[in-house]
């Protein structure tokens, strides 16, 4: 299954019951997918909406009843969706959100990027608020953490980031669902479904009183603290011994993979350190690596976003260089062994 | 060919990847993808050199033939291919795939001609699970999954 299609089936089975996509190359098949599946389900509904703002302000109102709501896009697209995910994350509203990355600036290129980690990590939008970033590099990943956005949305009243890349959502992988579609859709509690026998609720993000921001503030800091306590996630390969540690996300990580076991072949001692959650960073983690590898290597599709994440970890107790093609230009493994074998070398790591 | 390629070695239950190239192509231009298989996790989906090259025409020659891993083999349709390899380190099979596929009676199973060929040589998956792969990619339209069965045969009949 292609992965743009995997996280439409995801979703679906997750208890998805709002899809409203618009058309942007390389998340085209999800949009197709929903529109073929999600709309025939009971209850459930998809729109091909006007424009990229409409999109994410429908994802608003199906969140504020209690849906679980999805939209989806590519880098061009996500930015015209910032206001509506920070109104989301002012809102306390839960909601899923992908961006198959493409090579920016501007409309950029339709190929594979990486270059949207800032915009996704630091809010996005306008305002002091995080949104939660899930970076998978597999087919199976992409299904897994659709899941786990949705939950992870409803768990913290926040909107949640899928950040992935055209390559990740165009590829094709063997896939196992483990979970099956809800005989009854999820509803949020403190959903609007009407106030009678309660007073009425007001979801609003305007105060004239900056008093009661600022506490909204405070509250979504709290939050977001917990949310670093307890929801990051990583994966990795080969570091008890390594000399090197390679810090790589989704698709990246895989090509620096293929380049590590090659580099282990040849006898280099490589590890290396994927984070799958962005935001919240594995900070706690890279600075533990550390203690016994001095030397790091951040390979990222673009022109280094996530090199400032490991530097700000290491406090200086470590050195950090960088390998990156931006544009959607995509490195192959050889490429990434030769950076990793000359930089092996010239920090004298073989002795 | 290489999604039915990869489905065919998922089905033999070993790890398979499929990555298609997307881009603006003009007809009789290059369009590629990139199929990966292994007994084991497969890391990269992008090849650096890969060990089997297939090229269908002229300019998929010419933007390919370089990145072939030395030793590995190199697969032409040699119907629309006529110019010489300039590589001296890879071995060449050459399949009349198109006149193959035109005297079979559909020159659209052009495909299938050359993946009989591709798999009799490499081996990589077996002849009858790509021949059962058909049906459901072919959601059972009869006429096509025999049209497409031929081509395969014949193809694997070749050598």
């Amino acid at each position: 299954m292609d992965g743009n299609s995997a996280i439409g089936e995801a979703a679906i089975r997750a208890g998805c019951q709002c899809y409203f996509g618009y058309p942007i190359t390389p998340q085209n098949e999800l949009t197709e997918y929903m529109a073929a599946h999600l709309g025939k389900r009971k209850g459930c509904t998809f729109i091909q909406a006007e424009s990229e703002l409409a999109a994410i302000n429908m994802v608003f109102g199906a969140s504020v009843v209690g849906a679980r709501a999805m939209t989806s896009s590519s880098s061009p697209g996500i930015s015209l969706k910032q206001e509506g995910i920070s109104y989301l994350a002012a809102c306390e509203l839960p909601a899923v959100i992908v961006n198959m990355c493409r090579g920016g600036p501007g409309l950029g290129s339709i190929a594979a990027a990486q270059s949207d980690y800032f915009q996704a990590t630091r809010g996005g939008g306008h305002g002091d608020y995080r949104t939660i970033v899930l970076a998978p590099s597999s087919v199976q990943e992409l299904a897994d953490f659709t899941h786990r956005a949705f939950d992870l949305a409803d768990k913290y009243h926040t909107p949640v980031l899928i950040l992935g890349d055209g390559m990740l959502g165009q590829m094709m992988e063997p896939v196992e669902f483990k979970h099956e579609a809800p005989e009854v859709l999820p509803v949020r509690s403190g959903a609007l479904r009407g106030a009678k026998g309660r007073p009425s609720r007001i979801i609003k993000t305007l105060s004239s009183n900056p008093a009661d921001v600022e506490e909204l503030n405070w509250s979504l800091f709290r939050r977001y603290e917990l949310i670093k306590k307890e929801e990051v996630t990583y994966e990795t390969f080969m570091v008890d011994d390594a000399k090197l540690i390679v810090v790589a996300f989704g698709i990246a990580a895989r090509i620096a993979k293929g380049a590590i076991k090659n580099a282990r072949a040849s006898g280099l001692q490589v590890g290396m350190l994927r984070p799958t959650t962005l935001w919240p960073f594995p900070s706690q983690k890279v600075r533990e690596l550390a203690q016994n590898t001095k030397q790091f290597l951040v390979f990222e599709l673009n022109m280094g976003q996530m090199i400032e994440d490991v530097q700000l970890a290491l406090e200086g107790k470590g050195e950090v260089s960088f390998y990156g093609r931006p544009g959607g230009v995509v490195s192959a493994p050889n490429e990434v062994l030769r950076v990793i074998t000359r930089l092996y070398y010239q920090k004298g790591l073989e002795k | 060919m290489g999604r039915s390629l990869a489905q065919a070695a998922m089905e033999e239950g070993k790890s398979a990847t499929y990555l298609p190239s997307y881009g603006v192509e003009v007809r009789g231009g290059t369009c590629n993808c990139t199929v990966a298989v292994s007994d084991e996790e497969i890391a990269s989906p992008i090849a650096s050199s890969p060990e089997y090259v297939v090229v269908m025409n002229q300019p998929s020659l010419v933007k390919f033939q370089n990145q072939i891993e030395s030793g590995g083999l190199l697969f032409v349709n040699s119907s629309l291919v006529d110019s010489q390899i300039s590589r001296g380190d890879i071995d060449v099979v050459r399949v009349p795939a198109s006149s193959m596929a035109e005297e079979l009676g559909n020159p659209k199973s052009v495909n299938m001609v050359m993946m009989g060929a591709f798999i009799k040589k490499t081996n990589l998956v077996s002849i009858s699970t790509l021949i059962d792969g058909l049906a459901s990619a072919l959601k059972n339209k009869e006429d096509l999954v025999e049209i497409n069965k031929k081509a395969l045969l014949a193809g694997y009949g070749l050598f």
